[in-house]
C-alpha cells in the first residue's frame, strides 16, 4: 500500500486542499513516513497541529483514522488486545453439559472469536486504508512504551494463544509528544523525526485565512504580525496556533477591522493565559518610544 | 548545482553522518541507514525537502537542530566557481547584481568598474541606498544578492586563513551599519504616517528587524560558502563544530549560548519536575493499610483477597541553597536557583542565599513570584552582597551564614552549596562547614570548574569537600541534571 504520493509537492497542495497547511518540512517527512513505511514522531509545542496533521492526513487519503490517546496506566489490554473474559466464561459454561475434550475447548476459547481488538490491533488488521494517531505517546510511563515497539518496527503483534499477527498494509502511524519527559533511544530511533513549530510570519497568516472565514487580508496580516511579536518575548507560554485562531474569531466578531492598542489590551487575554504574561505583553505594547534599540 | 560529480552522494553523506557524530549527536546505525535509505527517495536539487529529510532520520532531538544545521550548510552548501575567494569569483557577483539592479529599473549599475581596489563594483553610498531599499522592500533576491556583493566588498576574505569566519562577519556588518539604516526606515515610515499608533509602530519595527536578521543570516551563509570552498568541507565543519546546548560550559559561555540556555532550561525543569513527580507516585509500596483492607474485604464475604496499602509518602528534603554570585560562577548561580526554584515543589522548602563577600538570603525574592527568571533577575541587580571590596571571601560569607542562619539548620536539611572556592587566599574558615554538616542532613558541594582545575591557585574546594557529602564538577544543564535527579 506504500506509494500513496507521487512527489512532496503532491503532499504539500494535498494537505492544502483539506485545509491543512504543510511546510517543507512537514510535507516531506510525511512523504517520506509512506515511502520508508516509517512511523513519525511529531514533537512540538502544544497547539501547533501535530494532532492535526494525522487527522488531515488522514481525511486527505480518504483512510479511517485510529486513535490511540496515551495516559498514565496505559497497558496492552487497553493498546493491544484483550481477551473477552466474559464471553469465554461463558463458553465454558455452556461446553459444561457437552463432552468435548479439554483442548478442543482451549482452542476454541483463544480463537479470534473472543479477542477484543484494541487500537494497535485494529490499525494492523484494517482491510481498509488506516492511519494510526497514537496521541501524546510521553505520557505513558517508559515501561509502557515498550509495547509500541513491535508494531512500530514490523508492523506485527505477537499474541501468546494466537501467533503473530502481522499486518495486511502498512498503515501511516503518527506519535505525538509534548515532550514532557524524553522518550526513549528505543522509540525514536524506530521513528522518523518531526519537529512542528510555531508557523511563520507567512504561514500564520495563510492558517488564518482559511480557518476564519469572511477575515480580511488586512486584518489576517495584523493578527499574524501581533502574534510574532509577542512570540518574540519571554514568556511562559507561547500563543499557539488554536490561540491566534480564537483571536482572530474574537477580533471578527467584534467588528474590528484594524488592531490598535486599545484592541489589543482588551483582547489579549485570548492569547496569554498567565497574568504575568499578560502584564509583560501589555507593557510592551505600550513602549513606543524606545523602539529601535 | 549542489555536489560536483566527482563526490558520490553516499560518501559525502558518510563524511556528513561521521561529522554529525563528532559533534555530538548520537546517530545510530539504524538511523544511518535510514538516512541512505531516505535520499533514494528525495532528490539532491529539492534542498529544503532533502534537508528535512536528512534531519527526520538523523536528528530525534529538537535541541541538536542547530549543530546539524550547521554541519547540513557546511556539508551540502551551494558550491562552485563563484565561491573562490579571489579574483575569479567577483564577475559574476557584479553582473548578478548589476541584473538586479537593472530589475529594478533605477540604473545604478553604472557603477561597476568604477569602485576603488580590486574592480569593486559599488560605492559604499550605491551600497547603502541598496541596502536600504532591499530592507524596505523585504525583496528576497535583492537580499541575496546584496549580501553577495556585500561580503565580497567589506569583509576583506584572504584564502587560506583558518578562521570561522565570525571575524568576516564582524567586518562586513560593520561597514553596512545595520541599526543605522533601521534608524532611517523606522523614520520614514513615522514620516508617511504621522497617525500611526504604538502598537503599528512596534510592528513595522519587528518587521524591519527580522528582514535585517534574515540578511544577516544570507551575510553568514554566504561567508561560510566562500570559506568551505577555500578550505574543504572537514577542516571547515571542525572550526565550526560547538558543543549541544547541554554540554554547553556555564562558565565560558558566549552571549547567544546563554541566550540557548535560558530557552533550555525551561522545558528542562518542566521534563524533571514531571519525572520526579512520576518516581514518587510509582515508588515501593508502604505498609499493609489495615483498616481499608478489611473494609475491602467485605465484598468477598470477609476474605482478605485485597490488601491494600498505606501510600508511602518519601520525605521531601528542605533545602538551603547558598550560592557564590561573584562575576565568574555568576552564570552557574543563576541557573541552579532557576532549577531548584522550577522544581520546588519536590522539596518541602526551599531557602536560597547568596554572597559575594557578604550573604543575603534572598528566598523574599522568589515568594509568590510566578516568574522565576524575573525573581533570579532581582538577586542578581538588588541582593545586598558586597561586605568589603566584592571580590569573594567564602570564608566570612559562611561566617555570616552560620552566625546568623546556623540554627536554623537542622536534621532535615540539604545544604548546597554553590561556587568555584576560589577564595582570594582569604581564610577558608572550613570548620564552619564541618559545623553545618555534623547538623545538618547532607552537604553538597557543586563546582561550575572542571575538576583538573581545583585545588589550583587560589581554589581552596579540597579544603571544604572533606566535610562535605559530595563534591560535584556542575559545567553544563547534563550534569545540572543529573545532580538534581539523585538529590530529590
Amino acid at each position: 500500500m506504500a506509494d500513496r504520493f507521487t512527489d512532496v509537492s503532491t503532499v504539500r497542495t494535498q494537505l492544502r486542499d483539506v485545509d491543512y497547511l504543510a511546510d517543507d518540512g512537514i510535507s516531506g517527512v510525511v512523504y517520506l513516513a509512506d515511502r520508508l513505511e516509517k512511523p513519525v514522531l511529531i514533537e512540538g509545542p502544544a497547539g501547533t497541529g501535530k494532532t492535526q496533521l494525522a487527522k488531515s492526513v488522514a481525511e486527505m487519503t480518504g483512510a479511517r483514522l485510529i486513535r490511540l490517546q496515551c495516559y498514565e496506566g496505559l497497558d496492552e489490554s487497553k493498546a493491544l488486545y484483550e481477551w473477552n473474559y466474559k464471553k469465554q466464561l461463558l463458553r465454558i459454561q455452556a461446553e459444561r453439559n457437552k463432552d468435548g475434550s479439554w483442548s478442543d475447548l482451549e482452542e476454541d476459547i483463544f480463537s479470534d472469536e473472543f479477542l477484543l481488538t484494541r487500537p494497535l490491533l485494529e490499525a494492523i488488521r484494517a482491510d481498509d486504508p488506516v492511519v494510526l494517531l497514537i496521541d501524546e505517546v510521553d505520557r505513558v510511563e517508559i515501561e509502557t512504551e515498550a509495547l509500541l515497539l513491535e508494531i512500530l518496527s514490523d508492523f506485527q503483534v505477537s499474541i501468546p494463544e494466537l501467533g503473530t499477527i502481522e499486518a495486511t498494509q502498512i498503515p501511516l502511524v503518527f506519535l505525538t509528544s509534548n515532550n514532557t519527559r524524553e522518550l526513549s533511544e528505543a522509540l525514536k530511533r524506530r521513528c522518523l523525526f518531526l519537529h512542528v513549530d510555531y508557523p511563520d510570519l507567512e504561514r500564520e497568516k495563510e492558517i488564518v485565512l482559511t480557518k476564519v472565514p469572511d477575515i480580511t487580508h488586512n486584518l489576517a496580516d495584523q493578527v499574524a504580525r501581533v502574534v510574532r511579536s509577542i512570540r518574540q518575548l519571554e514568556l511562559k507560554k507561547h500563543p499557539s496556533v488554536s490561540e491566534t485562531l480564537d483571536w482572530a474569531q474574537t477580533l471578527m466578531l467584534l467588528g474590528v477591522d484594524h488592531i490598535d492598542e486599545q484592541t489589543a489590551t482588551e483582547t489579549v487575554n485570548i492569547l496569554l493565559k498567565y497574568q504575568s504574561d499578560i502584564t509583560k505583553a501589555v507593557k510592551e505594547f505600550g513602549t513606543s518610544d524606545e523602539l529601535v534599540s | 548545482m549542489t555536489v560536483t560529480e566527482s563526490t558520490p552522494i553516499l560518501e559525502l553523506l558518510a563524511g556528513f553522518i561521521q561529522e554529525l557524530r563528532e559533534a555530538g549527536l548520537p546517530v545510530s546505525l539504524t538511523e544511518n541507514l535510514d538516512a541512505m535509505e531516505a535520499v533514494k527517495h528525495i532528490p539532491i536539487e529539492d534542498r529544503a525537502a532533502f534537508k528535512y529529510a536528512l534531519a527526520a532520520t538523523l536528528v530525534k532531538n529538537n535541541n541538536h537542530w542547530q549543530a546539524f544545521d550547521t554541519v547540513f550548510e557546511v556539508y551540502f552548501s551551494l558550491r562552485g566557481q563563484q565561491y573562490t575567494i579571489g579574483e575569479d569569483g567577483e564577475s559574476s557577483s557584479l553582473d548578478e547584481l548589476e541584473d538586479l539592479d537593472d530589475a529594478d529599473g533605477q540604473g545604478q549599475g553604472q557603477g561597476q568598474g568604477q569602485g576603488q581596489g580590486g574592480g569593486q563594483g559599488l560605492t559604499p553610498e550605491e551600497m547603502a541606498e541598496l541596502l536600504y531599499r532591499a530592507l524596505q522592500s523585504g525583496d528576497q533576491s535583492m537580499m541575496a544578492g546584496l549580501a553577495r556583493s556585500a561580503v565580497r566588498q567589506y569583509a576583506g576574505m584572504e584564502p587560506g586563513r583558518p578562521v570561522g569566519g565570525t571575524y568576516y562577519l564582524y567586518r562586513t556588518l560593520r561597514n553596512l551599519d545595520l541599526d543605522g539604516v533601521l534608524d532611517r526606515l523606522m523614520q520614514e515610515t513615522r514620516d508617511e504616517q504621522p497617525d500611526m499608533g504604538k502598537l503599528d509602530e512596534k510592528l513595522a519595527s519587528d518587521e524591519y528587524k527580522a528582514r535585517v536578521e534574515q540578511l544577516k543570516k544570507e551575510i553568514e551563509a554566504e561567508i561560510r560558502r566562500m570559506l568551505v570552498a577555500d578550505r574543504g568541507v572537514e577542516a571547515m565543519a571542525r572550526t565550526l563544530r560547538k558543543p549541544l546546548p547541554e554540554d554547553v560550559d556555564f562558565m565560558h559561555a558566549t552571549r547567544d549560548e546563554m541566550a540557548n540556555l535560558r530557552k533550555a532550561i525551561y522545558p528542562l525543569t518542566r521534563k524533571l519536575a514531571a519525572k520526579l513527580a512520576r518516581k514518587r507516585r510509582h515508588g515501593r509500596r508502604g505498609p499493609l493499610d489495615f483498616r481499608r483492607t478489611v473494609r475491602a474485604s467485605l465484598s468477598y464475604g470477609g476474605v482478605p483477597a485485597d490488601p491494600k496499602f498505606r501510600n508511602p509518602r518519601p520525605h521531601k528534603p528542605e533545602i538551603m541553597v547558598v550560592a557564590d554570585i561573584s562575576g565568574s560562577v555568576a552564570a552557574f548561580a543563576r541557573f541552579t536557583l532557576h532549577l531548584v526554584y522550577a522544581i520546588s515543589s519536590q522539596f518541602s522548602k526551599v531557602r536560597s542565599f547568596v554572597f559575594i563577600d557578604g550573604l543575603d538570603e534572598v528566598t523574599r525574592f522568589f515568594e509568590g513570584v510566578e516568574d522565576i527568571s524575573e525573581a533570579v533577575h532581582r538577586v542578581n541587580t538588588e541582593a545586598d552582597v558586597v561586605w568589603v571590596d566584592g571580590h569573594s571571601d567564602y570564608g566570612h560569607a559562611l561566617g555570616v551564614f552560620w552566625e546568623k542562619y546556623g540554627k536554623d539548620v537542622g536534621p532535615k536539611t540539604t545544604v548546597l552549596i554553590l561556587g568555584d572556592a576560589r577564595n582570594n587566599y582569604h581564610a577558608s574558615q572550613s570548620w564552619i562547614i564541618k559545623e553545618i554538616a555534623d547538623k545538618a542532613r547532607q552537604v553538597h558541594w557543586l563546582n561550575p570548574e572542571p575538576m583538573s582545575y581545583w585545588d589550583t591557585g587560589d581554589s581552596i574546594v579540597g579544603e571544604y569537600a572533606q566535610y562535605c557529602e559530595s563534591t560535584n564538577e556542575v559545567r553544563n544543564l547534563r550534569q545540572l541534571e543529573a545532580f538534581v535527579e539523585k538529590l530529590v
